[in-house]
């Protein structure tokens, strides 16, 4: 496939913000790539903008793949994030369908994989993930499905249908949201996970159970400690084969086991790379004329003293900004804090900083019952991270103790009678 | 198609045209309209699309959710206006809505 969106370089329109005749490559039309080419326009880049992209889409939102795009809410048009006509009018021009096989540095080139070569003046990298893949016997029969891209939601989608049964393997957030989506359009689901509690890498046993009791009164089966060891069916998958010998029967598998990020373009150029593409606090890589961001970058990150790299929509488009200024030569340093959110059946989860390292918990309401509380992640007596269910304000506050590293009383931030704005008036 | 008049905290304004059923936030970032971030994308999670509705319209725009109330009481300089703009959705009725834009996201 081949699409040129957003006007030829004849169009009037592209050419009215061409003033010169220098050009900004980004490889990668996702979220991150979108924000970077509208940013390069506001930063004052006045040379041609062309986002290479290898999925027939124009930049989409993707939180609501696993939500309302999956249950069939929202449609393709209702996830982009601008329509097309607005790229237009600033003169960004998409290449969409088509996927780069090299870029080579002294020449200042990209490579398509048809054979058509480019030359760029600034390059940016916004390759994003991609899924994790379990191979397995019988990994490879119809049913067995992941969900990353518009086109693995449509693959699923036919395999949907009342009391259906419906294997989620990962207890993450991409599953728990798929489980309770589907759960919603009345399959029967259940979720497998290999540790010993869902979002084990990411929350306290607190916060794992009261996910895990949410999503069983709402009908879901959590089985956790269980080793999936392969799928069997003739054409389509049909049933899911553990360790210990039991056999799960099922219409549908999606897999939910984590994202790679999509770093062989950058290494094959010669990029510095470590669990991600490595960018500086300008975001740009250690050649200054290619820039990086979103889910592909490895960074420093000043807040948590450590390198990092983040699967999140913040970090694409923080970071995307960031990029595009320096490409421009306007250095901004990147020291957002990372927060995140997932919606499940009513339970609104916010997320503010990152809670690994934790070594104590302060929670605010009672998860185990009902479906309002709020978990703060202390390291050192410092708040790192807070994970508010159904709490905007515990969020919303929470985020600027984090950021401000403002110290709180932990007694009275475990009190729910204590509103947080007060707890905030005596920092 | 109804149009919404944007008026960013250094009094630069745009009026752009916002079909019925989008929301003033997808107004703002369709229209590159510096002011509106928009993080989260319109889900209600990130308080990001702070704006002010001007008063005569005020009382036109529906009413916020306890949710959307929640997050407004955190947001940087509140006001008697202040919504979340990726939760009022554009109609005929709301043809020439005004809306001021605060200094900062965060």
């Amino acid at each position: 496939m081949h699409f040129i969106f957003s006007g030829s370089v004849n169009s009037k329109e592209v050419l009215n913000h061409i003033m010169t005749d220098t050009c900004c490559i980004i490889i990668g039309a996702s979220h991150a790539g979108g924000q970077l080419a509208v940013s390069l326009r506001q930063s004052g880049w006045e040379g041609r903008i062309l986002a290479i992209g290898s999925e027939p889409y124009l930049p989409y939102n993707r939180p609501p793949l696993s939500k309302t795009f999956l249950s069939g809410e929202k449609h393709i048009e209702d996830l982009l994030i601008r329509p097309e006509d607005q790229y237009e009018k600033v003169g960004i021009e998409f290449l969409l369908g088509q996927e780069v096989s090299e870029i080579n540095r002294k020449a200042k080139k990209v490579t398509l994989t048809h054979g058509e070569v480019i030359a760029y003046d600034k390059l940016a990298l916004t390759t994003g993930a991609s899924v994790r893949k379990l191979n397995l016997p019988g990994s490879d029969l119809r049913g067995v499905l992941y969900l990353r891209d518009i086109s693995d939601v449509e693959q699923i989608q036919q395999f949907i249908g009342a009391r259906k049964k419906a294997v989620i393997i990962g207890g993450g957030y991409i599953g728990l949201e798929t489980a309770a989506m589907l759960k919603k359009l009345d399959l029967d689901v259940t979720i497998f996970e290999a540790s010993d509690r869902i979002l084990n890498r990411v929350t306290a046993p607190d916060v794992s159970a009261f996910f895990t009791r949410v999503h069983s009164e709402e009908g879901v089966t959590i089985k956790t400690g269980v080793n999936v060891t392969g799928f069997g069916g003739e054409d389509r998958v049909s049933e899911v084969q553990c360790a210990d010998g039991t056999v799960f029967p099922a219409d549908l598998v999606v897999i939910g086991i984590g994202v790679i990020p999509n770093t062989a373009l950058a290494e094959a150029a010669g990029l510095e790379v470590r669990n991600g593409i490595n960018v500086n606090e300008h975001c740009l890589t250690n050649d200054e004329d290619i820039a990086a961001a979103g889910d592909c970058t490895n960074f420093y990150q000043p807040h948590y003293e450590r390198e990092i790299r983040l699967e999140s929509v913040q970090n694409a488009m923080d970071q995307a900004k960031v990029a595009a200024a320096a490409l421009c030569g306007n250095l901004n340093q990147y020291n957002a804090l990372p927060w995140f959110w997932s919606d499940q059946f009513d339970l609104k989860l916010q997320i503010a900083g990152l809670s690994e390292y934790f070594d104590e918990v302060v929670l605010r309401g009672n998860p185990a019952e009902g479906r309002k509380f709020s978990a703060f992640y202390f390291r050192d007596g410092r708040m790192i991270a807070v994970d508010a269910v159904n709490s905007p304000q515990e969020f919303m506050l929470g985020k600027q103790i984090i950021s401000k590293q403002l110290e709180v009383d932990r007694n009275r931030l475990s009190d729910p009678a204590v509103a947080m704005k007060e707890l905030m008036v005596s920092l | 198609m109804p149009v919404v008049t944007y008026i960013s905290a250094d009094g630069a304004i745009n009026e752009v045209e916002v079909a019925s059923g989008n929301s003033v936030m997808q107004g703002a970032v369709d229209n590159m309209i510096d002011g509106i971030v928009a993080e989260c994308g319109g889900s209600c999670s990130c308080a990001t699309c702070h704006c002010y509705v001007d008063d005569a319209w005020k009382d036109k725009v529906p009413a916020a959710s306890e949710m959307e109330k929640d997050m407004l009481e955190c947001v940087l300089e509140p006001q008697e206006g202040s919504r979340l703009s990726c939760q009022i959705n554009m109609t005929d009725d709301l043809d020439g809505l005004v809306v001021r834009l605060p200094e900062s996201q965060f």
